[in-house]
């Protein structure tokens, strides 16, 4: 966890606008501490000669309505400002974290109680309750910032209430408890390194906020009046923006620069964290072998799909040139292990691949016609359709079925609302849900994740494609539902006289709907056969491999104990 | 005697928003694990497998039966007495990316459950350099972060960590579910090895039953809360009684085109005698 | 969905109400004699006495409560201890003010920071990285200094628009957007900034959802894509932001109402504050929580009606 930590620590001082903000907030801090050595008069001395007087020797930055030296009150409400925002957001984090450590571990009552209380504290407009105290107290400026603290614990609350919630849900922190870590012990190695971050971006946000909201109270005349301070500096300028209208510039500036300093670097600190956390969900890239040509492919023109010298490439290249053809009617299973380019290869002939992603091909023949790249999402719905390995991730949570099966329908099918309706009903009773009209009215998170790839597989043949890619369609399935989704697909290809491309891992199912095997290994297509040839008499080392790690026909292990 | 006894056991988990009915996911479950033996536990997703492992494990909240572990009821124990049994049950979970800190070095890891226990620091470190030589790591990963390995030895890292207090029972939630096909069979032969080696059980908890074939001496299948059809591997995984086992040893596709066309037929038969 | 809009509006109403008794409770502790005050320095004992009971300050505190609360739920607020004016009618003259601009800045805030944020999401490069900084400088310049710079370039230097004064929108809808125009920009830079933030950040995860990209490979237009679906998903936690946003609204009025010698709620605010004007401060207070639980309970509307899960179940 130190190493992380020190992790941060380097990569925010390799952010050269974290380095200016911290600087820039050393400057202000240091001159405001060195304040009685900087200025040369007291802040609070007024002279009625020098009034409004223009910067010279004895006035560097002139002197205000009442004749002050302005230098003097800016460097002195620096003090003022930064002092009462530390308040803040020390009493913010002194309420916030604890409670929100509380919460988030323990949950049950107090988290109830505490949420609730935080809830109704953040519905407060704090300004109004800052000028009741104000009164109140009698101008303590410092004693106000205290109540903001108040106000703004409920903001460090949640933050830290959510992040213990999620952390608390990791596996890692179960499994630390089954080895007999104690409750503190959990808190400190695995909970609060996961909550220093973020509670750290929030606090450099808040002070800024209260730096704001303070020298917004001073702007109207509140706080000590024996004390600079920038927002009473303002209020000056206010009164003298007729005729001096440069006297806002620097304490509209010290506070500006301020605030931003810390903004900047809250950011910073989001960035600097959001990349060691995206470099820790990093899988690794697959290493590419020298390129080199795959099978062959041997066409003789009944081809619905011909792709030849497929390339994709992120940082590394990921599809290393890869061949293939599916005939009508005929189920192509593209097998390979994680990171072999299986699913990037299905992405890319559907033209789906993030924008990063660089794609090339040497040749894309569809239904006979030479297609360029920009021409793929034309077809896409309408002629090659996809279904996605996640069924609940899949579909818009925010629309009902219905709504989603018909939109594209009534694109390329131009039909009308009530015979789109009639065909989505018709769609859903044929890919076997039993009440169709309940499941077009229901919304994504009411279905079960079986109907949900049902909906997902009527949605894709909806507009009746001769090109189906499916990207793992059973995996996140139990497998009892797993067999009837196979079950459907296989039907509804034989019944339409679809293409497939079906990716997967589970040489299970390919010997169960393939008619063609091409196995991928690394970016590249080893071995390609009919499937019976395949799992009969596989050529390709890499082949040989994967079906000898089959379980399916290992002997069971009582059995084989007994033999022994 | 056996090592572990679940006798009855009902879980609930409390019902969601206010006055739910709470939501039971295991209803009155029994089974036994002997010493060195393992006992495959076989469902679908909801069947409440994962809640009876997390119950043995003290991570569920059981509101009905016992579970006795060498003969004393551990179901109701409190955490400071649940803490003890550490170095006794340990656990393998299933997703190799969340189960270990990305944070802490592979050390870090190891050596947790060891100084819980007083061990000192020089006396962890070493025992931490035998336990990566157990499950085949090389030496020098333990100042690596899991960040840098596979999702195969991340498991490997999780198994030694499982391994470190040197337990009698090792919960095991599909710990090879997330792994590629060729890593799967190298992860279970080394749960293999190491239960020959040392003796230790296995509540092994997967959804797949050629998986719990190949590691299992006793198989307990489970549907919706309860169980039902316990046995010996070779007689659940291939002949089995319950009509839910042979649905469910029937859906899964066998790697031969010839015979799962026939398994297919099979299961069209079944399903429509049953129809 | 009605059950958790009943649940919102108990809520709104347990808030007004442990506001109004924080507020009432922490007024009586100010060390001042607000009979003496308003009596006078030269008046005698007598007199403050009998001004104190006038004003019914020699009763106990709880029961002072209980009989302000009494008339406040039938709508009477009392007058205040200075001008003898109704609250209500105080208030009622100075609200419109108050609400032309903070409603106008939300108005403001919500158009621009949609367009913003999605132009920002979408189109990444110059101006994703324009959006960013607005980000930063809507953060970091405060609404009165935004309101100070405006009056002093807009309306001093440039002239083009008025720098003080109200006119009632029935009097001349022209010249009361005149009048608003300044006030409510200056209020909505911050929100807006926020609220595209936001808005940017939620677009560019809802556009690497799956089911974005589902929808893609059915066909589905990209103008659909984008402005039904993607937007769809990324309201509602932009609307949360927006929500909080309004309560900074509120707060940005009180300064900015000075900026532009506006005599609304916010000027009201601190001077019955400084006052100690028990009647007017808590009627200040009310009305302002009540505003926030109503422009809370529309918002909440609008969640519930983009977000299925709370509104179906």
């Amino acid at each position: 966890m130190s190493e992380r930590r020190q992790g941060l620590t380097r990569r925010l001082l390799r952010d050269p606008v974290a380095i200016v903000c911290l600087a820039v907030l050393g400057l202000i801090v240091l001159a405001s501490v060195l304040a009685p050595l900087l200025a040369s008069h007291d802040p609070n001395t007024s002279s009625l000669q020098d009034t409004l007087a223009p910067p010279s020797g004895d006035h560097p930055l002139g002197a205000d309505g009442v004749g002050r030296d302005v230098l003097a009150r800016l460097l002195y409400g620096g003090r003022t400002s930064l002092l009462g925002a530390l308040v803040a957001v020390a009493v913010a984090v002194a309420l916030g974290v604890p409670t929100g450590l509380i919460a988030g571990y323990y949950r049950r009552g107090f988290d109830a109680v505490a949420s609730w209380t935080a809830n109704l504290l953040m519905a407060i407009p704090a300004i109004v309750v800052l000028l009741v105290v104000l009164a109140v107290v009698g101008q303590n400026m410092y004693l106000a910032m205290v109540v903001f603290g108040l106000l703004m614990a409920p903001g460090v609350y949640r933050l830290i209430r959510a992040s213990v919630t999620s952390v608390r849900e990791e596996l890692y922190v179960d499994a630390a408890r089954v080895s007999g870590l104690g409750d503190a012990r959990i808190m400190r190695r695995h909970i609060l390194p996961v909550v220093i971050a973020p509670t750290v971006i929030q606090a450099a946000q808040m002070f800024g906020l209260a730096i704001v909201i303070q020298s917004g109270l001073e702007f109207l005349g509140l706080g000590s009046a024996s004390e600079a301070s920038w927002g009473a500096m303002l209020n000056d300028a206010f009164a003298n923006i007729y005729t001096k209208p440069i006297l806002l510039l620097w304490p509209g500036l010290a506070v500006a620069l301020t605030v931003a300093a810390f903004g900047l670097l809250g950011n910073a600190l989001r960035d600097a964290l959001n990349g060691s956390r995206r470099a820790s969900n990093k899988a690794p890239a697959p290493t590419t072998p020298a390129a080199m040509a795959g099978p062959a492919i041997h066409i003789d023109g009944d081809e619905l799909l011909v792709v030849r010298d497929l390339r994709v490439a992120y940082d590394q290249e990921v599809v290393g040139g890869v061949s293939l053809a599916v005939r009508r009617g005929e189920v192509l299973g593209l097998v390979g292990e994680s990171g072999s380019g299986k699913t990037q290869t299905a992405f890319a002939i559907l033209g789906l691949l993030p924008p990063e992603a660089r794609v090339s091909s040497g040749q894309l023949l569809f239904d006979g016609q030479q297609l360029s790249r920009a021409a793929v999402p034309k077809l896409r719905g309408r002629r090659i359709a996809y279904v996605p390995q996640e069924p609940m991730s899949n579909l818009d949570p925010s629309f009902r079925i219905g709504a989603q099966l018909t939109e594209p329908m009534r694109r390329h099918l131009k039909l009308s609302r009530a015979a789109a309706r009639r065909k989505a009903l018709d769609l859903l009773a044929r890919v076997g849900i039993e009440d169709p009209e309940r499941v077009y009215s229901s919304y994504p998170h009411q279905i079960s994740g079986g109907m949900a790839q049902r909906v997902l597989i009527a949605g894709a043949v909806s507009c009746d494609p001769d090109l189906l890619i499916a990207d793992e369609p059973t995996t996140a399935l139990d497998v009892t539902v797993q067999a009837e989704v196979l079950d459907l697909m296989r039907s509804l290809q034989s019944e339409r006289r679809m293409g497939m491309i079906l990716v997967t891992h589970n040489f299970g199912v390919v010997a169960d709907i393939c008619d063609r095997v091409a196995v991928m290994q690394t970016g590249q297509i080893v071995e390609s056969a009919p499937v019976a040839e395949l799992f009969a008499n596989p050529q390709h080392p890499y082949t040989r491999m994967l079906l000898d790690s089959t379980l399916e026909d290992s002997a069971p292990r009582t059995r084989q104990e007994e033999m022994a | 005697m056996s090592l572990l006894d679940i006798d009855d056991l009902v879980v609930e988990y409390p019902g969601k928003g206010w006055r739910r009915a709470p939501f039971r996911a295991l209803k009155g479950v029994s089974l036994s694990i002997g010493t060195g033996e393992t006992l495959g536990l076989v469902g679908e997703s909801g069947s409440g497998k994962t809640t009876l492992g997390r119950a043995v494990l003290g991570l569920a909240p059981v509101s009905g039966g016992t579970i006795r572990y060498d003969g004393r009821v551990i179901s109701t124990l409190n955490r400071a007495q649940r803490r003890a049994l550490s170095d006794e049950i340990q656990v393998v979970f299933q997703d190799p990316y969340t189960s270990l800190n990305p944070a802490m070095t592979v050390e870090d890891i190891l050596t947790e459950p060891l100084l819980v226990t007083g061990v000192s620091r020089v006396e962890a470190e070493r025992r931490v350099r035998d336990l990566l030589d157990q499950v085949r790591l090389p030496a020098d990963a333990g100042q690596r972060l899991p960040r840098e390995f596979s999702g195969g030895q991340r498991q490997r890292i999780a198994i030694a960590r499982a391994l470190s207090r040197d337990p009698r029972l090792i919960v095991c939630d599909e710990p090879v579910s997330a792994l590629d096909l060729s890593t799967q069979s190298r992860v279970l032969d080394l749960f293999i090895e190491i239960q020959e080696r040392t003796g230790v059980a296995y509540l092994f908890i997967t959804h797949d039953l050629a998986v719990v074939r190949h590691i299992s001496h006793r198989v307990a299948v489970m549907y919706r809360g309860e169980i039902v059809e316990t046995g010996d591997a070779a007689t659940v995984t291939q002949n089995p009684e319950h009509p839910y086992t042979r649905r469910l040893l029937l859906a899964a596709p066998v790697p031969d085109p010839e015979r799962q066309a026939r398994r297919r037929a099979e299961r069209l038969a079944l399903l429509e005698g049953r129809a | 969905m009605i059950a958790f809009l009943v649940r919102r509006v108990v809520a709104g109403v347990v808030l007004v109400l442990v506001i109004a008794t924080l507020t009432f409770g922490l007024m009586s502790l100010t060390g001042q004699d607000p009979a003496r005050t308003i009596a006078g320095q030269t008046a005698s004992h007598e007199q403050v006495a009998q001004k104190a009971a006038e004003l019914g300050l020699d009763r106990p505190l709880p029961v002072r409560y209980a009989d302000w609360l009494s008339h406040a739920v039938r709508g009477d607020l009392g007058s205040s201890w200075f001008t003898n004016e109704p609250v209500t009618s105080a208030l009622g003259n100075k609200l419109p003010v108050t609400l032309s601009i903070v409603l106008a800045g939300l108005l403001l805030s919500a158009v621009l920071s949609v367009a913003l944020g999605v132009a920002a999401a979408v189109r990444g490069g110059w101006l994703d990285r324009a959006v960013q900084g607005l980000a930063i400088l809507g953060f970091a310049v405060p609404s009165f200094l935004v309101a100070l710079l405006l009056a002093l370039v807009v309306a001093v230097k440039l002239g083009w628009l008025p720098a003080t004064g109200y006119v009632p929108l029935e009097q001349s809808p022209s010249l009361w957007t005149q009048s608003i125009a300044l006030p409510a920009i200056a209020l909505a830079v911050g929100a807006i900034a926020a609220t595209a933030q936001q808005v940017r950040g939620s677009m560019v995860d809802v556009l690497k959802m799956d089911y974005i990209r589902t929808l893609r490979s059915r066909g589905v237009s990209e103008r659909s894509l984008l402005f039904r679906h993607a937007l769809r998903n990324a309201a509602p936690p932009a609307l949360t932001v927006l929500s909080l946003q309004f309560i900074g609204l509120l707060s940005g009025a009180v300064v900015v109402e000075k900026v532009f010698g506006l005599t609304g709620i916010g000027t009201e605010a601190n001077s019955a504050a400084s006052q100690g004007d028990v009647p007017m401060v808590m009627g200040v207070v009310v009305v302002m929580v009540l505003m926030v639980v109503l422009v809370n309970l529309l918002i909440d509307v609008a969640y519930g009606w983009l977000n299925p899960k709370v509104r179906v179940s």
